[in-house]
């Protein structure tokens, strides 16, 4: 690493087992016009943990995330992934390196499959000659591995995976689209609201289902505005505000009203330096 | 710019304009042409025959045309277009016989002289002319050889198979269907309608809209539901050519089969010489064009409103029978004399 | 944590459920219904001249053509486009073709590629319009079909080349008017290489890639996107591979007439259409199969044969086929409704 990444990582605080952080940055800055979306932003987030991230509407959390899965490009600042600096130019960079992203809309094609939607942009190809001359797809190995993928995340039940998508319920829905980002050998997965459109019940499966991703050692990011959801499970909660992270709390450590009271101005953050480590 | 300059300007554009309409007054005769479509060769022979005519006496040419045949929405506002440019007489192949007359009514009460080519409007005097070949007696024509070639069977052995153009009647697509039947020898009954006849020996009528590909359908549905055919009507010779096609492919185009048709096109002419054609009855479209643009400019310079032939009530610019296999009685030219006049 | 905490989604469908379900696995059912219950109909009212193998071979002829650009309009469909300009592509295609090896004196081989070429020449510059200048593709292609028709125009004529004067000097431009014999069935080879084209498509739909992007970007051209499809590039293509199939339409067309005429596809856009719709493809994008389209051309074709055999007049065959158009697309509606 040049003597400048040295000095700039020595920015990344481990947390208290001595890990660093598996995704970080620092003061990243992006304006539209006049618009100020990020305005001297950090983040960080440790391996095997999940990270609660708050804001109000208008805070600047949505192009943050963006920034860091790829699909924004920061006009300044720094990105690191497992301690080695990157530059994402599109969402697809990023996705190669391990970071996938479950957005709101789940980006699933409705009337496509279960294992077309799993594999959708990265479908495989049959060996040899049929694979490569007559481009034809490994429907059976595509079909094996969505269905192992279903099940290691407890989504067995999901009887038929040439199911087209639209006949599933939201959250079997939402539950295809994290075993999706699961799929691909990725280190962290970014949620994007993802209770946001159901109902009590599925929400909780929902909810076990994060823990269960988390059980297997993939770092998630939740971005959420349900905040007896995100203290139920995250580990750590990144409060942002006005373009920036004003604070990193531990949701036992602090309660959920104070928590939206800084994360609205009406509060100060905490004053401490331990930035909610463990 | 100064109070001055703009008072010179618009006195300049004044000028000009006073000039231009003073110059539109005087003999700048603008005459229109609106045909069914600008792809069938018989409307492309008359544009060119109007276009030269016009050039000739030195009067303005404007052409028009619809997208298909039955587009009667085009034809309508070319004739908007032409009352707007101030055209002195319009000459149209309707489309729609019935629809197009409320707009040229419009066209006639703006002191247009509006002629109808080939195709007579519906009423007939909704045009104040008729330039036309004789439809009926095209039909008749044809008709009447084919009756003669088939001799004593015609009454008892044919099995006629029609080929017409469009579902909603035109006068030229009944006319000529009529016209045949008469000279077959088929009782036609109300002779502005066609299909409320009974005689046996119709197969039937098929709709193919003046192409090719319509007289393939047209005559293989025929044949399916009586593969007896001996005789087929059709409206043009693009569909005689698909229908031909259609008995080739059911082995039926050994001279079994006499095919008629009308129009007199080139291609026409020669698939007469190479026997895919019986008959067919020749039109001049060249000539109606070219008669229709001197009476508009006749009628532009003293107002004389062209008459008809006699004893018709429209003026018939002619038509010749063409066939190589010619009957007793009935007057032809073979296919190599046709070819001489043939247009297209 | 015990194995009763893993996250399971329960799933008891109902027995409508389930019908609802496969319907939207397997659409293509309704039409294929259609069909046989059509077929059943006209051979109990017509009789064995309706359900011989020389009729039903014969609209197998008949349906070829339209059928062949309904196969271009199921592409340019599935991806929620559309394409009125596929008649005029196959016509000013035959057109280049018939000119190219009876007027300019090319080879018939070199003028009947050259022929297509015009014809993915053609299908290029709608999609360019389409992805280059994003304008919405029924407008595009409404103007390119006058455009088209203009150039068909402009180069032949008005002229029609015969029959025996292609036969004469370019007789491999109405090779596809050929004719095979399978005992009591008669095929054409332009039927022939229509149903291989049919398959060759449901290979690159279902089994390609390729084809599973053509469905995202027509169902959601968002989630295709964000999945790393350049979706551009995916419609560019498929505008151009269908303005090839309306150059072969055009080596049909000629088989079949025997001229190189430019009369003729007039209606053709809004018949492939038809033939597309009643197949079950949506014309929302996404939904939809090649053998539906397949199936929806032998329906419009067999019920036109069969009315006019039973002596119908030809407006009830109108009627018959703006119903079932609206079936298809009402049914069509309700499956997508009731699945939300």
């Amino acid at each position: 690493m040049a003597a400048e990444d040295l000095e700039l990582s020595a920015a990344l605080v481990p947390d208290a087992a001595g890990r660093q952080p598996v995704l970080a940055a620092r003061d990243l800055h992006k304006a539209y016009g006049r618009v100020v979306a990020m305005d001297g932003a950090d983040f960080d987030l440790y391996p095997g943990e999940i990270l609660g991230v708050i804001g109000d509407n208008g805070a600047g959390k949505s192009s943050m995330i963006a920034a860091l899965a790829g699909a924004v490009r920061p006009d300044s600042g720094e990105i690191w992934l497992a301690g080695e600096q990157v530059r994402f130019a599109n969402p697809m960079e990023a996705r190669a390196k391990g970071i996938e992203t479950v957005f709101q809309t789940l980006a699933m094609a409705p009337a496509l499959t279960i294992v077309d939607n799993l594999f959708l942009g990265r479908e495989y190809r049959k060996p040899g000659f049929r694979g490569r001359w007559l481009r034809a797809l490994d429907r059976g190995r595509m079909r094996a591995e969505a269905r192992k993928h279903l099940s290691e995340l407890g989504l067995a039940t999901i009887q038929n995976i040439d199911q087209v998508v639209e006949t599933l319920s939201g959250g079997q829905r939402q539950g295809v689209a994290v075993a999706r980002a699961c799929a691909f050998g990725s280190r962290v997965i970014i949620l994007d609201e993802p209770t946001a459109a159901l109902g009590v019940k599925e929400s909780r499966k929902v909810l076990d289902l994060i823990l269960d991703v988390r059980r297997r050692g993939i770092s998630v990011v939740l971005i959420s505005h349900n905040m007896p959801h995100v203290f139920e499970i995250a580990d750590r909660v990144h409060i942002h505000r006005l373009g920036r992270r004003i604070a990193q709390v531990r949701p036992d450590q602090i309660s959920m009203s104070d928590a939206v009271a800084i994360m609205t101005g009406a509060m100060p953050p905490p004053t401490d330096d331990d930035q909610g480590r463990t | 710019m100064s109070k001055r300059s703009w008072l010179a300007c618009g006195a300049a554009i004044a000028t000009l304009c006073l000039g231009v309409s003073t110059a539109q007054a005087q003999d700048d005769i603008l005459v229109g042409l609106i045909t069914k479509t600008d792809t069938n060769p018989f409307f492309v022979k008359m544009r060119e025959g109007a276009s030269e005519k016009a050039k000739e006496l030195g009067v303005k040419f404007q052409a028009f045309a619809g997208k298909f045949d039955g587009d009667n929405d085009t034809q309508v506002q070319a004739v908007e277009n032409l009352i707007a440019a101030g055209a002195k007489g319009i000459l149209i192949v309707a489309s729609d016989t019935k629809a197009i007359v409320p707009t040229i009514q419009k066209a006639r009460d703006a002191g247009l002289l509006v002629i109808a080519l080939d195709t007579p409007l519906e009423p007939m005097d909704a045009a104040q002319a008729t330039f036309a070949t004789d439809n009926f007696h095209a039909g008749e024509l044809i008709g009447e050889w084919a009756r003669r070639s088939m001799g004593d069977e015609a009454a008892s052995k044919a099995h006629v198979a029609f080929i017409d153009a469009h579902e909603s009647q035109p006068t030229v697509d009944v006319a000529r269907d009529q016209g045949f039947m008469k000279g077959f020898g088929i009782d036609i009954k109300d002779p502005a309608r066609r299909g409320d006849e009974d005689d046996a020996r119709i197969v039937g009528h098929e709709m193919g809209e003046g192409s090719e590909v319509g007289g393939r359908n047209g005559m293989e549905t025929l044949l399916q539901k009586n593969f007896d055919v001996n005789v087929v009507y059709t409206i043009n010779e693009p569909t005689a050519a698909g229908a031909w096609e259609a008995l080739k492919a059911a082995g039926k185009a050994d001279g079994s089969v006499l095919v008629t048709s009308v129009d007199g096109g080139c291609p026409g002419v020669k698939n007469v010489a190479d026997g895919v054609i019986g008959a067919t009855s020749m039109q001049f479209p060249l000539l109606m064009a070219s008669l229709g643009v001197e009476a508009i400019v006749e009628h532009a310079k003293n107002g004389t409103v062209p008459a008809p032939s006699e004893g018709l009530t429209f003026t018939n610019t002619g038509v010749k029978l063409v066939t190589d296999k010619p009957v007793e009685g009935l007057e032809s030219i073979t296919s190599e004399e046709a070819l001489k006049i043939c247009w297209g | 944590m015990s194995s009763d905490d893993t996250p399971h989604f329960s799933e008891h469908a109902g027995p409508g459920r389930r019908v609802i379900n496969f319907l939207h696995g397997n659409p293509t059912i309704i039409p294929f219904l259609v069909l046989v219950i059509g077929l059943a109909i006209f051979s109990l009212i017509v009789g064995k001249r309706f359900f011989h193998p020389f009729n039903l071979s014969l609209v197998l002829q008949q349906v070829t053509v339209i059928g062949m650009l309904a196969l271009a309009q199921t592409l340019i469909i599935l991806t929620a486009g559309i394409d009125l300009s596929v008649g005029a592509i196959m016509v000013l295609s035959s057109v280049a073709m018939g000119q190219m090896a009876l007027t300019l004196g090319l080879p018939p081989e070199i003028a009947l590629l050259a022929g297509i070429a015009v014809g993915a020449a053609c299908g290029a510059l709608n999609g360019l319009l389409i992805t280059w200048l994003r304008l919405p593709p029924f407008i595009v292609t409404l103007g390119t079909w006058s455009i088209f028709n203009a150039f068909v125009q402009f180069w032949s004529g008005g002229q029609t080349i015969r029959q025996q004067e292609i036969a004469a000097d370019a007789a491999i431009l109405q090779w596809t008017g050929t004719a095979l014999q399978l005992g009591a069935w008669r095929l054409t080879l332009g039927s022939v290489l229509m149903l291989g084209l049919a398959g060759l498509l449901w290979y690159m739909l279902n089994r390609t890639a390729y084809g599973r992007h053509i469905y995202a970007v027509g169902n959601d051209p968002e989630a295709a996107r964000l999945s790393g499809i350049s979706t551009r590039r995916v419609l560019f293509s498929v505008y151009l591979i269908a303005g090839a199939i309306c150059g072969l339409a055009g080596w049909v067309l000629i088989g079949r007439i025997g001229a190189v005429s430019p009369l003729g596809g007039g209606s053709a856009n809004l018949d492939s259409i038809t033939a597309v719709v009643i197949g079950g493809t949506s014309l929302f994008g996404g939904r939809g199969s090649i053998l539906g389209t397949l199936i929806g051309a032998l329906i419009v074709g067999f019920f036109r044969n069969g009315l006019a055999l039973a002596g119908l007049d030809v407006l009830w065959q109108e009627f018959s086929i703006g119903c079932l158009i609206i079936m298809a697309v009402g049914f069509d509606q309700w499956l997508r409704r009731i699945s939300n």
